[in-house]
Order: structure tokens, then sequence, then C-alpha cells
């Protein structure tokens, strides 16, 4: 740092700092002592932000009248797992091909993965749905699985791609000259360098699927058995008489899983974005 | 590395999965909406081909360009305000002060959680009767009495932007962070020796340095937000009376919501016409930007 801040600067920033927090917290931070309030403290005038005799009784009750809340946490959970397995699988072969070898079209078609991005799922519905349809997916975990993947699918490459091409090419080479094949060479010798920016995408893949749980889900499954916790949440929330501390305690509840993974891989996740974002 | 045909090959079985997925699930769809929105799919398997009879109805009724033309608003405003405050969180967050690394954490919660629960909590925050914003202003005196944001056409458009801003900010400004980052100390330096002001060096380096960084995440943002469906869906499933009805919504509710496949194909492949000129313009400015550089 060049110049040091006067006090008057200190405290444009912190309190600019502070209006941003409030902006970027507000919602969670009220969600959260909404969970905490009686219903009846709710529905009265005036508004108080801090709970009065505030208790965890919503995250007790919730549980029966909610129906289906842990089936739905449990299919947003799995279905989240599955997607992250299947996209590591397709992605990692595919970022290492991109990020060593060079043929002919190898830039247009990292340019086509990257148009991909383009396309919404919500834009392909209609077509989506008929091949979910024809292939007798609908209403089954599979409907919102198999268009989940193809939408994580580029942007993981894309991430992957720029960590793997920071790995030396020399260790390829050497192994080869050991005479290892290059399968071999990708599986025992790169993957394990590979490995934290592995666990990035692995980590962003996570939590985008939990997060595109909606569209897919509400259009292609109508079975509660299958129903991921958004679309759960969402046909509870349309309700006439909502139960708002319940419904803001399942929504914390269904937060925690992606909370914990944060927290125990916060320290890659944040290398592994930065060097991703400024090397493109 | 050598390139010869057996790396090639190797390469593309490597490629394939990916390949072979993408075309089945998304370039194959594309390619079947084009196809949908010359037709009039409906429920029944069987459908004829009608020509421009689509594109015809849905540009022949007013409906649709009102629906075109208040998409544009929406993104426009979304995008300029995320943008904005995005700028705003990146140079608070890169200020070296104590608690820096804390608070770069606790701007990705919007981003982080799944999309569908912040917005249930925003939801929430615009209830009528009980909710927080609406609670607020009466406490201080500025609302006499509660009021729905979400039930009245101007708020409810307004209230679906701020929603889309908070859900979009945290990403732009971890972003614009990492490319502030990545800008040579030395300019700095040598403008401070210069005698140059904060605000100065602000606005001769750090904003040029980062219009690269900036039309990135305006494209990338201007896509998504142009496609944005979850935030009006749970909120205001398109109304009150067609108010917050953007192009995608209107193309979920006729296609899904009405079994119009054929139409809703139309106003999708719209839809891709728009994004796809964004991208167009997109790469124009970065080359230009890039030669600019090079002269």
């Amino acid at each position: 740092m060049i110049d040091r801040y006067r006090w008057y600067e200190l405290v444009g920033l912190y309190a600019g700092i502070a209006l941003f927090m409030v902006f970027v917290l507000a919602p969670f931070v009220e969600g959260f002592m909404v969970s905490l309030k009686p219903l009846s403290q709710l529905f009265s005038t005036p508004y108080n932000f801090i709970p009065q005799n505030g208790s965890f009784t919503a995250y007790f009750t919730m549980w029966t009248t909610v129906e289906g809340l842990g089936r739905y946490i449990f299919n947003s959970l799995f279905i989240s797992a599955i997607v992250t397995l299947a996209v590591i699988a397709i992605v990692v072969p595919a970022a290492y091909a991109f990020a060593r070898f060079q043929f002919t079209g190898s830039g247009l078609l990292l340019g086509g993965f990257l148009a991909v991005n383009m396309f919404s799922g919500a834009v392909l519905l209609i077509p989506l749905y008929r091949l979910m349809r024809a292939m007798g997916l609908l209403n089954s975990y599979w409907a919102m699985i198999v268009p989940g993947i193809a939408f994580l699918i580029p942007s993981s490459i894309w991430l992957l791609r720029t960590y793997m091409a920071r790995i030396p090419r020399e260790l390829d080479e050497a192994a080869w000259v050991d005479g290892a094949s290059r399968l071999y060479t990708l599986r025992r010798v790169i993957l394990p360098l590979a490995m934290p920016g592995v666990v990035v995408v692995a980590i962003m893949t996570f939590i985008g699927a939990y997060a595109q749980q909606f569209i897919f889900a509400l259009t292609f499954n109508s079975r509660q058995e299958f129903m991921p916790l958004p679309v759960g949440l969402f046909a509870f929330f349309g309700r006439q008489e909502v139960l708002w501390n319940e419904l803001m305690a399942a929504s914390f509840v269904g937060i925690l899983p992606v909370m914990i993974v944060i927290v125990f891989l916060q320290r890659y996740l944040v290398a592994g974005l930065t060097a991703g974002a400024v090397k493109q | 590395m050598t390139s010869t045909r057996g790396a090639t090959y190797f390469a593309l079985a490597l490629l394939a999965p990916a390949l072979i997925y993408i075309l089945a699930i998304v370039a194959y769809p594309l390619f079947d909406t084009i196809v949908l929105s010359f037709t009039n799919a409906a429920m029944r398997p069987a459908y004829d081909f009608v020509g421009w009879a689509n594109y015809e109805r849905i540009f022949g009724a007013g409906n649709f360009t009102e629906v075109i033309i208040r998409t544009f608003v929406w993104t426009f405003f979304s995008v300029s305000m995320k943008m904005v405050i995005g700028m705003f969180g990146a140079v608070l967050l890169n200020a070296a002060i104590p608690g820096q690394a804390l608070f770069r954490i606790l701007t990705m919660p919007p981003w982080i959680v799944p999309m569908a629960i912040g917005i249930f909590m925003w939801g929430w925050m615009y209830n009528g009767q009980f909710g927080m914003i609406s609670g607020l202003l009466q406490n201080f005196g500025i609302l006499s009495g509660p009021f729905p944001f979400l039930a009245y056409g101007n708020t409810a458009f307004w209230a679906t932007i701020v929603t889309d801003v908070w859900i979009g900010v945290p990403m732009v400004t971890i972003y614009f962070l990492a490319a502030m980052q990545s800008i040579p100390k030395d300019l700095y330096e040598a403008a401070w020796t210069d005698g140059a002001g904060r605000f100065y060096r602000f606005r001769r380096i750090t904003l040029p340095m980062m219009v690269p960084a900036i039309l990135t995440m305006s494209l990338l943002s201007l896509i998504s937000t142009f496609n944005s469906f979850d935030i009006i869906w749970i909120l205001t499933q398109g109304g009150p009376s067609g108010s917050t009805t953007t192009m995608i919504i209107d193309t979920y509710k006729t296609a899904i919501g009405s079994y119009r496949y054929g139409e809703g194909a139309a106003r999708a492949v719209v839809i891709c016409i728009f994004v796809s000129l964004f991208c167009v313009v997109y790469f124009r400015a970065v080359r230009k930007l890039a030669q600019g550089e090079a002269k």
C-alpha cells in the first residue's frame, strides 16, 4: 500500500462496507429472525426486527407441517451429488484434452462449449421436455439429473482447463519418456496434481446443481417423491396461509449442506476462483 | 508437444463424452426449437408445418412487442445496477483495512445459496401485510399503512429487479475484485509519486484497465439476466397483469402453461437471436479493444 488512509477515509470505507453488507445479508438475517419468531408475532404490528421470546420451535414443527421436507432435502442432495460425479467424470478428460492438445478445430470447439452457456435451460425447455418424454425420463430423478449435467459442463471445462494448463508440460513428457501411456499419464501424473482444481470445480458444480433445481424440476417432474427442496418449498410457499417462520426454518436447513461444504473447502474455493477469474 | 495423428485421436477420445452429451442435450434441442417454431405442435403427438404462421401471430399481436421492450428495460436496469454496485463493492473490498478477508467471505452468500431459497426470503421481505420493508417504512412513518410491493405492476417490476441485482452482485464483485488485483502496482506508485489523488487514480488507472473485465462481466450478466426465470416466477409469476412478464416468462407460459409448443418455440427462437446478437456485439468490442492496444 502506498499511502495510508486518513481517519475520515477509513470511516467512509467502513460505512460503505456496512451499507454493502446490509444489502447482501439483509434477507438472510431477516429470514433467520423470522424463523425464530412465533407465528402470532409475525402477524402483528408494529413490525419488530428482533424476535421477542424467540425460539427454535419452528425448526422442530416444520418437519410435520411441510409434508415431505426430509424427502425434499434428501432428493436435492442426491440429485446434486449424481450431477457432480457425472460432470467431473466428463469434464476431467475434456479439460485435459483442451489444456494439452492443439488440433484442427480445437479452438472452435472450445468456443462452442462456451457458447452453450448462452442458452439457458429455460430457452430450451420445450424440446428438452419432448426429449425427456421420448426417453421416458419424466417424473423421475433423471428428469432433473440429465439436463442438469449439460448446463454445468461448459463452465467446468473452462475452469479446469486453465488450471491444468498451468501444470508444466515437462511432467507429461517425462512420464512418456519413462514409457507411460497417455491415459496412465493423465490418471497417475496429472490428475493428482490437478486435484485442487478438480475440488473447486466439484464444489462449483455441486452448488450450481443445487441452485438450478428449480425450472427443470418444476417442468419435468410432478411427483412429490422426487421433488427437490426448492420446488417442494415453492409448492408450500404458494399456499394461501403461509407459515412463514417454518418456511424460513426449512430454507435455512436447506442451505446448511451448501454452507458446510463452503466452510470446509473455502480455502480451495477462493484460490481457485481468483485464479480462474484473472487468467482467461 | 508433438501433434501427431495419434495425439489428435487421443484428444478427441477424451473429448467425446462431453461433446456427445452437449450435442444430445443442448445442440439437438436447439435445432428442435427452430424446427418446432415452424409447426403447430401442441399436446397431441401429431403436428404440421405451418411456415411463418407462428412468427406472424406473435408479432401481429401488439402484446409481444410490449414484452420485448419490457424485457430490455428490465435487463438494462438490472445489469447496470449490478455493474455499479459490483464496482462499488470491489473497490471497498480491495481496500487494505482490517476485516477485509471476512467481508469478502460475507459477500458470497446470495451467490452460493440455492437461488430459490434466497428468493423466498425476498418474498417475505416484500410481503405487504407484515414484511420487513413495508414494516420498517411504517415504523419510520414513511408509509402510513401496509404496502404489498408485489401486488402493483410498477413496484413489482422494480422489486423483481432488486432481487435479481442482489443475486448477481456477489459474482460481479468478486470478478471485479480479481481483475482489480491484477492491475500492475507500479502504475499506482508512479501516479502517486506524481501526486495523483485516490479518486484521480481510480478514474485514470483502475477504470480504464478494467474495461475488458467490465465488458466480459456485462455480457455474462446480460445473458443471464435476459434469461432470468426463477426470480420472476417465484415472486410474481409474471404478474400482476403482465407487468413482470419478460420474454422467458412469456415463453414458459405459452409453451409449458398452455401447451402451445410451436408458438412457444417461435418465442424461444427470438430470444436466441437476441442473445446471439449480444455475443456478436461483444466479440466486436473485444476485438476492437485488442486492436487498440496493439497500436
